[in-house]
């Protein structure tokens, strides 16, 4: 039953040792170049629903990661067994599987000279340990705020309050060893209102995330924003088919800013499968649109010091006064392009690399979300969209909306079951004002953004 | 599945898995289980006309879990000593806080399964890489040849071998092997500037040999090429409230939205579902009648036995038109004093079990599809959707056709853009007028998300008409 691990690896040592282990067998087996990801953490989730614990979850995990080359043949395997004979296995079953696979001439690891130098601290990591009573309190007390917010919250979903910390550690056949350790905090509050005419039900939620314990907003603040999210929906009814102005608000706008990252992702784009294929340098959005993904934010959701080649991450220019600047590149995607990477190599364990964001966000224009809204006559504020209505490849655009209408300046009342449809290539170029707030909330953020047209479908 | 697999397949004893149970045994604790699972997943991929990734995982742990009135206590580990699961059980014990219960554990007695719906023999037999990228070609190969202006074809084969053990404080043992595979593939057509994309795909709880039978996946092909070619002379999708027809198979994915996920107990225990309280009521025309089957034979969303060892079954939803029963897994059917229906699904040992679909479909009607296309004056014809989404709390659902054409004066006319469809759950299906002979399951595709867990799913669907549901296009 015990199972031997090749060396003590609970330490970034230990793992940089397996890994140059496994990095010299894949060597003896015929591999030309070879990375390996392993990375492991801890988690604590608790979930209470209505005052009492509805789930608690507690788990440590680990995983290996190995991709290796047969001059230009590769394959990625990964496992979380860690013994020996295992490991063993999976390094002569990566060299089979590549073995079968068709030569791709630009395929292979980055240039040596390429990998990172430096490893900053990025600030990403906190060694704060909260116990289980801790974080049940933190979740009783978002949801409680939420349930004494307003008389018309009468239900929950439940408030989730949880904690996790691990390390990265990414090594390759270059002698490239790189670290890093992060961590995260989060509180989440889901509750459910009535309207006590019509018995409907709306169900909103507001959550937050943090790499330190000691950032994170209050249960309490959390709770309330969650309720009145929730309460304010109450009533809500459809309008009909217009073509009309819409506000996006910030978490809304994170949406379509997302849509935008996918497009000028370097894997999209080589497949030819991205509406903003061949449109670097040109005019893709309104002049009030600058994006950066800045990977080196400190203390960012999405930092991290190298990308999952191990390369440098960055501060890239992505959109500067609507002129497309730059696609977010790893080296593969980079090469099919004829580009150099641009430090966005994403990996999961197991898979092989892919373009993902840092920290990419929309700048910040110079006016409050309520000045957006006084701007609109007739229109529509956005505040949750649902469903996958998005064509990468054309840019159209349709999806389930819900928020409010906007009537003289001033949100009117709550509307649902509509949809909002239009193309992307006309969207961004038809953005007209950009809010001055943006939170950073998560990997993607946007300030509240108007369009200046889009179709609304409802009755 | 004949053979019963032991649990020492996965490193474990029977007494030490014995000996977790005991320890999850405290007062108030009113169950408890293991879940040994041991994943292989391997997938071959192809773009631009050669197949240049390979992958593979492996992965085994176990999830350990307990559960006191509406209370679960759950961990996992990927480490399968006994110390680690005396400290997940120790883990999964703490919310009940109590002391150690009075009568002992029965020690859990393998049982069999009583079916076998995907008799692995052929499965199991490895299919070698070189096989997988054989078929790739064949593909890329066959779309092209389809049309030369695909220009680009993307397609993947993935196969996942689980080996599952389910140890439970009832006292048994169950085990399964749940092999599924998927064949996915994408084109993208170019016609100057005009750039469309056009997908297709199945798949199942089958062998390889499946794929090629009678030149199935060159069927897949030439699909995914035709609806990337279609769409290069779609016009813009109408915007508003219509008659809309949808075609058989895939568009069940309309159920699956509007209604199914509504149906799940734990929403309808929590009262948070616009369904809840709505047993016995009409909540559909009475050309309707729909059931979550899980027992039938290879298809991707079937089980032998759910995540918690019960055997699927198939459950009437709603029957003509009313409303009769939810899909339950062990913690809601007992705290909701209803039937276990064998809906407990898992994505893996690392996730919790919830109430989850299998293969969700209307049964067909008795209209004839013609006559329900020339009933309609002004309206649109879906034949295939991209994903759905649904809003549990307010009944809200959007699902987006990826193929669509108007239907003017009863006829098919024009293919369009693809657009969304939002409706409201309880409501949409007593909009349903025709019902027809025609029901077909879907080809084996459906992923379902709840709770950030994946786990795969069918949907089927006859041809029927949806007098009004608003659709969301551009064009007024």
């Amino acid at each position: 039953m015990a199972k031997k691990s090749l060396v003590p690896v609970e330490t970034a040592n230990g793992y940089a040792q397996l890994a140059s282990e496994v990095l010299a067998r894949a060597k003896a087996c015929g591999a030309t170049e070879a990375d390996i990801v392993v990375a492991d953490g801890e988690t604590l989730s608790v979930q209470v629903r209505v005052g009492a614990v509805d789930r608690l979850t507690k788990a440590r995990e680990k995983r290996l990661g190995l991709r290796v080359f047969i001059g230009k043949r590769s394959a990625t395997t990964s496992t979380s067994d860690f013994s020996q004979e295992s490991l063993e296995r999976l390094v002569a079953d990566t060299c089979t599987l590549a073995g079968a696979v068709v030569e791709d001439v630009v395929s292979g690891l980055p240039d040596a000279v390429q990998m990172a130098t430096d490893q900053p601290d990025l600030d990403l990591y906190d060694d704060t340990v909260l116990d289980t009573e801790t974080q049940i309190d933190w979740a009783k007390r978002g949801e409680a705020a939420a349930f004494a917010a307003d008389q018309r919250v009468t239900n929950s979903e439940g408030a989730e309050f949880d904690s996790s910390s691990g390390r990265v550690v990414l090594a390759n056949s270059h002698g490239f060893v790189g670290s890093y350790k992060s961590s995260n905090f989060s509180l989440s509050v889901s509750p459910i209102a009535t309207d006590s005419e019509t018995g409907a039900m709306q169900r909103d939620a507001w959550y937050e995330v943090q790499r330190k314990f000691g950032r994170l907003a209050s249960a309490e603040s959390i709770g309330q924003e969650a309720a009145k999210r929730a309460v304010r929906r109450l009533g809500a009814r459809k309008v009909s088919t217009k073509r009309v102005p819409v506000v996006f608000d910030q978490e809304t706008a994170g949406s379509l800013l997302a849509n935008l990252c996918g497009a000028v992702s370097g894997y999209g784009l080589y497949k030819r499968a991205s509406f903003l294929l061949d449109k670097l340098g040109q005019t893709i959005a309104s002049e009030l649109i600058t994006v950066y993904d800045d990977g080196r934010m400190v203390g960012g959701l999405g930092s991290r010091p190298f990308d999952g080649e191990g390369l440098a991450t960055r501060k890239n220019t992505i959109v500067e006064r609507g002129v497309l600047k730059s696609y977010l590149l790893d080296t593969y995607s980079g090469k099919k392009l004829g580009l150099p990477s641009t430090g966005n190599a994403s990996r999961s364990v197991g898979e092989s690399p892919s373009v993902g964001p840092t920290n990419f966000y929309l700048v910040p224009g110079t006016n409050s979300a309520q000045e957006i809204i006084g701007s609109v006559k007739d229109g529509l504020y956005v505040t949750e969209l649902i469903g996958f209505g998005i064509n990468m490849v054309t840019g159209d655009y349709s999806r389930g909306a819900s928020g409010f209408w906007v009537e003289n300046g001033e949100l009117a009342y709550p509307v649902e079951e509509i949809t909002i449809a239009g193309n992307l290539k006309q969207m961004f170029k038809n953005i007209e004002l950009v809010g001055n707030d943006l939170v950073f909330r998560g990997r993607i953020t946007s300030p509240t953004v108007k369009i200046s047209e889009m179709m609304v479908a409802g009755n | 599945m004949s053979d019963l697999i032991q649990l020492s397949k996965f490193g474990v004893t029977e007494f030490e898995a014995q000996h977790a149970l005991d320890r999850l045994n405290v007062r108030d604790v009113d169950y408890a289980d293991l879940y040994f699972e041991s994943r292989t997943s391997e997938s071959v991929s192809m773009e631009e006309g050669i197949v240049k990734r390979a992958a593979k995982s492996i992965s085994q742990g176990v999830g350990v879990r307990a559960t006191a009135g509406e209370k679960t206590g759950f961990a996992y580990s990927d480490e399968l000593t006994k110390k680690d699961l005396e400290i997940a059980a120790d883990t999964a014990r703490y919310i009940a806080n109590s002391p150690k219960g009075d009568s002992p554990v029965p020690v859990p007695t393998q049982r069999r399964p009583t079916r076998d719906l995907y008799p692995v023999e052929q499965a199991k037999a490895e299919v070698a890489t070189p096989e997988r990228v054989t078929l790739l070609n064949e593909i890329d190969a066959e779309a092209r040849r389809y049309d030369p202006r695909i220009k680009n074809v993307m397609a993947s084969f993935n196969t996942e071998y689980k080996v599952v053990a389910v140890a439970t404080s009832d006292g048994t043992l169950v085990t399964d092997i749940q092999p599924l595979s998927r064949l996915q593939i994408t084109c993208i057509a170019e016609d100057g500037d005009n750039r469309q994309v056009g997908s297709f795909g199945g798949g199942g709880r089958v062998a390889f040999e499946f794929y090629r039978e009678g030149g199935r996946h060159l069927g897949y092909a030439r699909e995914a090429a035709r609806e990337a070619i279609l769409n290069l002379s779609a016009v813009d999708a109408p915007a508003g409230v219509m008659p809309v027809v949808l075609g058989g198979g895939w568009p069940g994915i309309l159920l699956h939205e509007a209604i199914g996920h509504g149906l799940e107990a734990d929403f309808n225990r929590k009262k948070t579902s616009a369904f809840s309280n709505l047993i016995g009521k009409r909540v559909a025309s009475d050309v309707c009648t729909i059931v979550d089957d899980g027992t039938l034979p290879s298809r991707r969303g079937s089980l032998n036995m759910d995540d918690e060892g019960t055997p699927t079954s198939c459950t009437t939803l709603i029957e003509k038109g009313i409303l009769r029963g939810y899909i339950t897994d062990k913690l809601n059917a007992r705290l909701m004093g209803i039937p276990l229906t064998g809906n407990g699904r898992r994505e893996n040992y690392q996730s919790v079990v919830l109430p989850r679909m299998t293969n969700t479909f209307m049964l067909a009607g008795e209209s004839d599809p013609q006559d329900i296309i020339r009933s309609v004056k002004k309206g649109l014809y879906a034949v295939s959707f991209g994903g759905g989404q649904v809003d549990i709390t307010n009944g809200k659902f959007v699902f987006s056709a990826s193929e669509a054409y108007l239907i003017e004066d009863g006829q098919i006319t024009k293919p369009v853009k693809g657009a969304t469809l939002i409706g409201n759950g309880p409501e949409i299906l007593t909009k349903v007028s025709m019902v027809g002979h025609d029901l077909k399951l879907d080809n084996g595709i459906g992923t379902c998300g709840k709770d950030g867990q994946s786990v795969p799913v069918g949907v089927g669907l006859p041809t029927i008409k949806i007098d009004e549901i608003t659709v969301g296009g551009t064009r007024s």
